[in-house]
């Protein structure tokens, strides 16, 4: 059996505000299998986007073990984890985080361009056509709706072929109807790329979908589900 | 050196973001522009002086050499050694006179030039009508300045008395190629031929006339070697020598001194402009810090980020620097083009790369030094900011390079600026100066935070609101401080440098000024003219002192050309100077080192110094100088130096000797008068009637003529500054704009709260209120102190403190201000709430 994509180990993380210390998370062990996806459930405030933040590399946890991809990323300096998450992590975001001077081409481009892959656009292209936006590939965020922002998006977290995939309430912007569009796309592209996929959620119909749940309170992971 | 692997990369982000057009940009630009062109535009401007002065410096000296000689005419040996080495010769004689019609109805004071056939060896003068000069001056006649014509109201063919002389006017001078050699005019030109000026006997022992020499040297001879040659030959000679290597000394001066000041506005709209850089730098990121997070969630580094939003900025940056630079390049062409002959120097109109070179490296290094800072801060921001709702710029230091950066930027520029600064001492206490009050102006915005966050009246929630508004997160209370207080310290130097020079004109216009001055009163004209004054209604006596001429020829003994003079006395030595003697020291004597010799001294000869000229000789008491007067040389020792305030218009003399060494030398008697203003001309018309040589000065010429030359370079001096204001506005203006979608955002969630336009309003005045009077009161302080600095140090005059100046420009710009703030909340106020709450 190969390496877990994910192992967190005891990580603590501390955000010092002005209104003084607060504790975000206190003691969080996780571990995901290779292909394996999980949902993050949890209150508002509960630490589950930081929880992801640490993951990506983006928050350095003040104490434990970060391991992705079978890299120790507690070690890494501010390039390396730049590297790291070019090539290992994708990222969706609630509010897309497109960049607005960027075609959709661009943005999509954008991770292989950063980590010199020989063809960025033909690359980006093709993830453009295969979540259905081949004809938009020249069109700027501000004219694609909120829908296809986010397709826009998850084709930008994918292009890499990351193995890890990290979801923070994807539909939470969108209605319904798009919102069960999106998914269904992550899904499957998850399911062609084999990739973790750690999806923070309020949604319970969402999460079933995953193979498992976890419950996150107050830093803590309080309930692992079965899912 | 290493290229950077995510350097393309980088370079496609800064290209995708420059799709977004200079939008959030115009007050970025704006500065850049305005202060590259403010420095290209002076700088053009200086070296096409320069290079106007150098092209034309043969037709400003009137040949290559000038060989200028007080009172006496060349010796014989002297002549025949110049008709021997010349290739051509012109002898021209200047002095002071007054002009009368010719029944004495009308009088002038008149610039006098008497010429010779030869002139001029360069260049032509012309007369309106076309007649030759030569024709024009023959038998009796003389060519005049239109002025003069009006003056004396006399039309051509009319006859115009001097001294002894009747000539009559053949011609209105057009062009006169020399015409900048003379100094400060007093008065019309009147021009005549040697003939005509034996007639006029105007030319007696000690009268203050000037034999000047003009000559050509021979083909293939170099300036220098003929200079040196005559030199040599001439060791002692007394001669004030100039050639086409510095055709015009006390021009030059001028001009450096114009030059620094405008070099100095052109410093400070820099600074403004960097105020205004690092504002707009900063709001312009804050509004793309989810771009920023954005991109290094995908994998940017943060090197990556700052150099792509770096090569952003330089684009724009170089556009900038180069529209900035063809407007500055544009100055001399254009000011040629539109003033061209009524300049008061020639302008060599083509493009000069110096100084648009240094202003390109200043429009750079300005932006490097202003916008590494906010760039470096921004590139912080932590990406995981995109899974909460807003971002915020990171707080704290930025990254080592963008410090170090910042650092050598600001140094280079600190650098280039004292390094290329007319007087490198001024430049090196601006360049000091400006961080310290940057500094100052930080530190007072950071305690008005404070302030603010503290003081929370309870039974005012609109004052509570205005404070609280000061100390949020985010708000734009430090730029504001900073380009606020800036930009009024500026404005108040500037405001209070104009009206210094301003109050130093006016205030000569009291009653304690004389009315006249009266030069070349002889010996034996004394008694008689102390009659007519005693004589004459409503005329006071003031003083009379003898006058003479002479050239300091060794300081403490050495040769004045070995001596080592400082910058602002060279003058003393370059030409001839006025002296006096006296038993008791003039009412206007203000003795600081030493004593004034006894009434009675009969001992060996003493001299008293004005102060700042012997310090600048490097002469303390007990030091000796001595003096070439009409080829004698007297050496006396330095009894006391005097404070001399040379801009009150009252006799004056920087070296007055001891009795008993100067009464055989030949001399005439200065003398003033006071005089009421219904007396003055009858004083004025009984003195040209009685005394044809005597030449009577009114101080309301002087005052006129001094005024025309402060209008002059009052206009050059003015438009810096008041694009220096509009730099500073510019700045305002961005720094208020940079708060406005806070604002109205803020206003719109108070209206739906309930607020009221008056509440939002009264806040709004708590606010700027509060910041403004703090700011402004520092600002003053700053300004002020920099303003006396340029006004004793570099124009070296007396200070004046004009609180009404001050006054007036802290009251604009805090209206200013006011209105810039009060219409983007006014604005913001109008603004619907639910277009917006709906985007929200």
């Amino acid at each position: 059996m190969s390496d877990p994509a994910v192992v967190l180990d005891d990580v603590h993380l501390t955000l010092t505000s002005k209104a003084g210390p607060v504790n975000i998370l206190r003691g969080v062990s996780l571990t995901a299998e290779r292909s394996e996806s999980i949902a993050v459930l949890g209150p508002s405030g509960a630490g589950k986007s930081t929880l992801l933040a640490i993951i990506a590399g983006l928050e350095r946890a003040d104490r434990g073990r970060v391991v992705v991809s079978g890299t120790d990323i507690g070690g890494l300096g501010e390039s390396d984890l730049a590297a790291f998450r070019r090539s290992a992590v994708g990222i969706v975001f609630q509010a897309f985080h497109l960049i607005p001077t960027m075609t959709a081409l661009e943005n999509v481009a954008l991770p292989l361009e950063l980590g010199s892959h020989g063809d960025p656009f033909g690359a980006a292209r093709e993830a453009l056509e295969s979540v259905g936006l081949g004809e938009r590939v020249q069109h700027y965020p501000s004219q694609l709706s909120g829908g296809e922002q986010q397709r826009v998006a998850l084709a930008r977290a994918f292009v890499p072929q990351p193995d890890v995939l990290l979801a923070d309430e994807p539909t939470g912007n969108l209605d319904g109807e798009t919102g069960d569009a999106v998914m269904s796309e992550l899904f499957r592209m998850r399911a062609v790329g084999g990739s973790t996929l750690i999806l923070v959620t309020h949604d319970h119909d969402l999460a079933a979908r995953c193979d498992r749940m976890v419950h996150i309170a107050d830093g803590r992971i309080v309930a692992p589900a079965e899912g | 050196m290493v290229f950077p692997r995510q350097a393309p990369a980088s370079w496609r982000i800064a290209r995708r973001e420059l799709r977004g057009g200079v939008r959030g940009f115009r007050v970025f630009l704006a500065c850049l522009i305005l202060g590259v062109g403010i420095t290209a535009a002076v700088g053009s401007l200086g070296e096409a002086l320069k290079a106007g002065l150098a092209r034309d410096a043969r037709m400003i000296l009137g040949g290559d050499v000038e060989l200028v000689q007080f009172s006496q005419p060349l010796a014989d040996k002297a002549m025949a050694w110049l008709e021997a080495n010349t290739a051509a010769l012109s002898h021209v004689v200047t002095m002071r006179g007054m002009a009368r019609d010719e029944d004495g109805a009308h009088r002038s004071l008149v610039e006098l030039k008497a010429v010779d056939g030869a002139y001029p060896l360069v260049d032509r003068a012309r007369l309106e009508d076309g007649t030759a000069l030569a024709d024009a001056l023959a038998d009796g006649g003389a060519a005049v300045d239109k002025g003069l014509l009006d003056r004396l109201g006399i039309g051509i063919g009319d006859r115009v008395r001097i001294g002894a002389a009747l000539l009559t006017v053949r011609g209105v001078l057009l062009r006169e190629p020399d015409r900048l050699t003379g100094g400060i005019a007093l008065g019309p030109r009147l021009m005549m031929d040697h003939a005509s000026l034996q007639e006029t006997q105007l030319v007696r022992p000690g009268t203050l006339v000037r034999h000047r020499y003009r000559a050509l040297v021979p083909d293939g001879t170099a300036v220098g070697g003929w200079v040196a040659g005559l030199e040599t030959a001439f060791p002692d000679a007394v001669w004030r020598l100039r050639d086409t290597r510095d055709a015009n000394p006390s021009l030059r001066r001028q001009l450096d001194r114009v030059g620094l000041f405008l070099t100095l506005a052109g410093l400070a709209a820099l600074l403004v402009g960097g105020i205004g850089v690092a504002s707009a730098v900063s709001s312009h990121l804050h509004g793309k810090l989810h771009t920023i997070a954005a991109l290094k969630c995908v994998g940017a580094t943060q090197a990556t980020v700052q150099r792509a939003f770096l090569m952003q900025l330089g684009v724009l940056g170089l556009g900038a620097i180069a529209a900035g630079l063809i407007l500055g390049a544009a100055a001399p062409p254009v000011l040629s083009a539109l003033f061209g002959d009524t300049l008061p120097v020639p302008l060599a109109g083509v493009i000069h790369g110096a100084p648009l070179a240094l202003a390109a490296a200043y429009g750079a290094l300005t932006m490097l030094a202003f916008s590494l800072w906010p760039l470096g801060r921004a590139a912080r921001t932590r990406p995981g900011v995109l899974f909460r709702g807003a971002a915020a710029p990171a707080s704290g230091w930025p990254p080592l390079v963008a410090i170090v950066g910042t650092a050598l930027a600001a140094l280079a520029l600190a650098g280039i600026a004292v390094g290329t600064a007319p007087r490198m001492s001024i430049a090196l206490g601006f360049v000091l100066g400006a961080p310290v009050a940057l500094a100052i102006f930080r530190a007072a915005a950071a305690l008005v935070v404070v302030l603010a966050r503290r003081t929370r009246p309870r039974r005012l929630p609109a004052l509570r609101l205005g404070f609280a508004n000061l100390a949020r997160p985010g708000a734009p209370t430090v730029p504001v401080a900073m380009s606020l207080g800036t930009g009024l310290a500026v404005l108040v130097s500037i405001a209070l440098v104009e009206g210094n020079l301003g109050a130093m004109l006016s205030e000569q216009r009291n009653d304690e000024r004389p009315a006249f001055f009266f030069l070349d009163i002889q010996k034996q004209q004394i008694a008689p003219f102390e009659r007519l004054i005693e004589e004459t209604a409503g005329v006071d006596y003031g003083r009379r002192v003898p006058m003479l001429r002479g050239r300091v020829v060794r300081i403490d003994g050495v040769p004045v050309r070995d001596a080592k003079v400082a910058p602002g006395s060279e003058w003393v030595v370059q030409s001839d100077i006025g002296l006096s003697y006296a038993a008791e020291a003039p009412p206007n004597a203000e003795i600081v080192a030493g004593e004034w010799w006894p009434a009675d001294y009969d001992g060996p000869p003493l001299v008293s110094l004005a102060e700042e000229e012997a310090l600048d000789f490097g002469l303390e008491l007990g030091d000796t100088l001595s003096i070439n007067v009409l080829g004698r040389e007297f050496t006396a020792e330095v009894a006391s130096l005097r404070r001399v305030d040379w801009t009150a218009f009252d006799i004056n003399f920087l070296v007055i000797f001891s009795p008993g060494v100067l009464e055989g030398a030949p001399q005439t008697q200065l003398a003033t008068a006071h005089a009421t203003p219904e007396a003055e001309p009858v004083l004025e018309r009984a003195v040209a009637e009685r005394f044809a040589n005597i030449t009577a000065i009114p101080i309301r010429a002087i005052i006129e003529a001094l005024d025309e030359l402060m209008g002059r370079v009052g206009a050059a001096i003015q438009a810096v500054a008041g694009l220096t204001v509009a730099a500073g506005l510019l700045v305002l203006a961005g720094a208020t704009a940079a708060g406005h979608e806070r604002r109205v955002h803020n206003a719109v969630v108070f209206k739906v709260l309930g607020a009221r336009r008056g509440d939002l309003l009264r806040a709004f005045l708590a606010e700027h209120i509060l910041l403004g009077c703090a700011i402004a009161g520092l600002a003053i302080g700053i300004g002020t102190l920099a303003a006396w600095a340029f006004v004793t140090q570099v124009l070296d005059l007396q200070w004046r403190f004009l609180p009404e100046y001050v006054a007036v420009t802290a009251a604009a710009c805090i209206t200013m201000t006011l209105v810039l703030g009060f219409a983007s909340t006014w604005r913001a106020l109008g603004r619907k709430a639910a277009p917006l709450l709906r985007v929200e």
